[in-house]
Parts: C-alpha cells; structure tokens; sequence
C-alpha cells in the first residue's frame, strides 16, 4: 500500500475502497492539521475542521482529478471550511478560549544568546502571535503557508490559486502589521 | 536614483519580501540594497521586516499528542458514515413530515364543516411558504452568480 502512488490510490477510492482514501488521508492528515491550525489557532477546531475536509473529500471522491496532486484539491475544501469558520466566529463575537496555544512553547529558531534576551525573544513571539490571530484571514493563510510550512511564493500560488505578485502583497500587508505591533511593543 | 527621485513602492516591497524570505535573485538584491541605501524610510522598514523575520523564525506549530494520528481516519470515516445517516434522516423526514401534513390539509379542505376562515388561513399559509421558498431560491442563484468571494467561501 505505501508504495502506492497517489494516482492508483485516488483511482481506487473512486472505485469504492475506502482503505485506499484512508491511506491518503493517513498522508496528509498532519499537514491538514497544521495547516487548519494555522488558519483558525485551536487544536480542537484544527482537529475538527480538518476531519471535515477529508469526510467531505470523501464524499467528493468521483470528481478528483487523479493526475493533479490530492493536497491542492483537498486544501481547497480545507480553507473554504476554515475561512467560514472564522467568519463565523468573529460575526458571533467569539474569542478564543485558548488562544495561543497553537504555538508550540519552545522556539525551533536560533537560540537567544542570554536569558534577558531569551526572554525578549518570547515576549516578541507572544506578541507577534496574538497579531497573527488578528490578521485578515487571507493574510494569515499566506504567512502561514511561508513562515510554518515554509513553501516557496510558486508554492503557495499554485495552492491557494492566486498570482505569484498577490502572495507577496499579501505577505507584505501581514508583515507590515505584525512588524507595526513588534515597534509598539519594544 | 538619488534620495528626492520617485522609485516604484510596490517594486521596492516585493523586493524586500523577497530578500526576507530567501528568494531574491542577486540582481534584484543589489537594487534591493541600492534602494535602501538611498531611501531612508525604506531603510527602517527594512529592518523593521528583519526583526520579525527573526521572531517568525522561532516560531512553529504545536504538535498535537501522537495518539492524535492513530484516530485520525477512523474518526473520519465515522463521520462519513454519520454524513449519510443524517442525509437519509433528514430527507425521509421531509418526505413524511409532508405526506403527514398534506393529509390532514386536504382533510380539512374537503370537510365542508370547516369554517372559511380556516380554510383561507390553510391557503395563505400555503402561499406564503412558496413565496417564501422562491425568494430564497432565487437570493441563492443570484449570490452565487456574482459573488466575488464564491470561490473562497462555501453558504
């Protein structure tokens, strides 16, 4: 089964094999995952939301394309899902109950060289995090897309579907506010 | 290009994303570092986007339990499955609920004992809800016609 390729495993989940889809599922659930968590900043809706958009797949399976690569049609149903979820949330006024915590304690980065800087350095990322969770949604995808999943701008236009200059327009927009928080808070 | 002489903002941002995230030719990198040699604004900005860069850099993506993955797709299929059996429900339902509902309005139609006033409020009862239903049809074809968002977001 792993040896599979992706093509064979679309053709046999269109035919009705279930284990086929749930291999495929089995290897993009993490980077679903993330990418949901990313997008909408709780463990528990990245589970949910990204569950959704297989379960969804699934039921969609006879219009895949097998010749294109099931992640980009997949992400498609994922960011819909996630977009509305925001939009949701934020036209009922919800705040996140955990925000935050979709950041991982320790920093993979270059180590600070001393504790004070150490602890400038987490000051700056809790900061920057919760200016994240207040960017536009389609900001937040792009700059997620390059800063945690670190594709490259040919990348991330071909997921989302958008030209090569609006990736880097929008990451400039991001930036520009997450840098304008970072100035405020020094 | 001097200090007072226009230069293309939008250029000169895409360059420095470019520059940030590793992907500027060295052409563009040395117009990149011209431009901020020459454009002080533009030199603050600069490392302005260098410092978050190196805050982004430490950050990642909280990684759930590992017991996360060994559910993952039977959850998923369980809710597949759980997809249809609320699809069957809910259309079966319908379908009962106005079996159900059409018989005791055509009872009531037919019984020449009921009053007028009855009858009417059964009718525009009736005609309301085609209204009803034909408004809302017709809203959701012409949203989904022009809506420039139609791709991004699902109703």
């Amino acid at each position: 089964m792993a040896a599979d390729t992706e093509m064979t495993l679309i053709r046999r989940a269109q035919a009705g094999d279930a284990d086929a889809f749930g291999t495929l599922v089995e290897r993009h659930m993490r980077r679903a995952y993330f990418a949901a968590l990313s997008l909408v900043g709780t463990r528990e809706d990245a589970l949910d939301l990204s569950q959704e958009a297989f379960a969804r797949a699934y039921r969609a399976r006879k219009s895949i394309d097998p010749e294109r690569p099931f992640y980009a049609w997949l992400y498609q149903i994922l960011r819909r899902l996630c977009f509305n979820f925001v939009r949701d949330r934020r036209s009922h006024a919800q705040k996140l109950s955990d925000a935050r915590t979709w950041l991982a304690d320790e920093a993979t980065g270059r180590a600070a060289p001393g504790p004070a800087q150490a602890l400038e350095q987490a000051e700056a990322r809790r900061v920057v995090a919760a200016a994240i969770e207040q960017l536009p949604p389609r900001e937040r995808e792009v700059l997620a897309l390059k800063e945690f999943e670190g594709l490259t701008y040919r990348e991330i236009a071909g997921l989302v579907g958008i030209p090569i200059g609006t990736v880097m327009s929008r990451l400039y927009a991001a930036r520009q506010r997450l840098a304008q928080v970072l100035e405020e808070c020094r | 290009m001097t200090r007072n002489e226009p230069f293309d903002r939008d250029r000169a941002h895409a360059l420095m994303m470019a520059a940030v995230d590793g992907e500027i030719s060295p052409p563009d990198r040395r117009e990149l570092d011209q431009l901020i040699l020459e454009q002080p604004d533009l030199a603050v900005e600069w490392q302005r986007f260098v410092r978050l860069k190196e805050v982004t850099a430490g950050m990642s993506l909280r990684t759930p339990p590992e017991e996360t993955w060994d559910r993952y797709w039977a959850s998923t299929y369980r809710r597949t499955e759980r997809a249809v059996g609320w699809i069957l429900l809910s259309a079966g339902a319908v379908v009962l609920a106005a079996y159900w509902l059409w018989h005791v309005v055509e009872g009531l139609l037919a019984d020449t004992d009921t009053p007028v006033a009855l009858r009417a409020a059964i009718v525009a009862v009736g005609l309301g809800l085609v209204i009803l239903a034909v408004g809302v049809i017709r809203e959701k074809l012409f949203t989904a016609r022009r809506d420039p968002y139609q791709k991004e977001i699902i109703r």
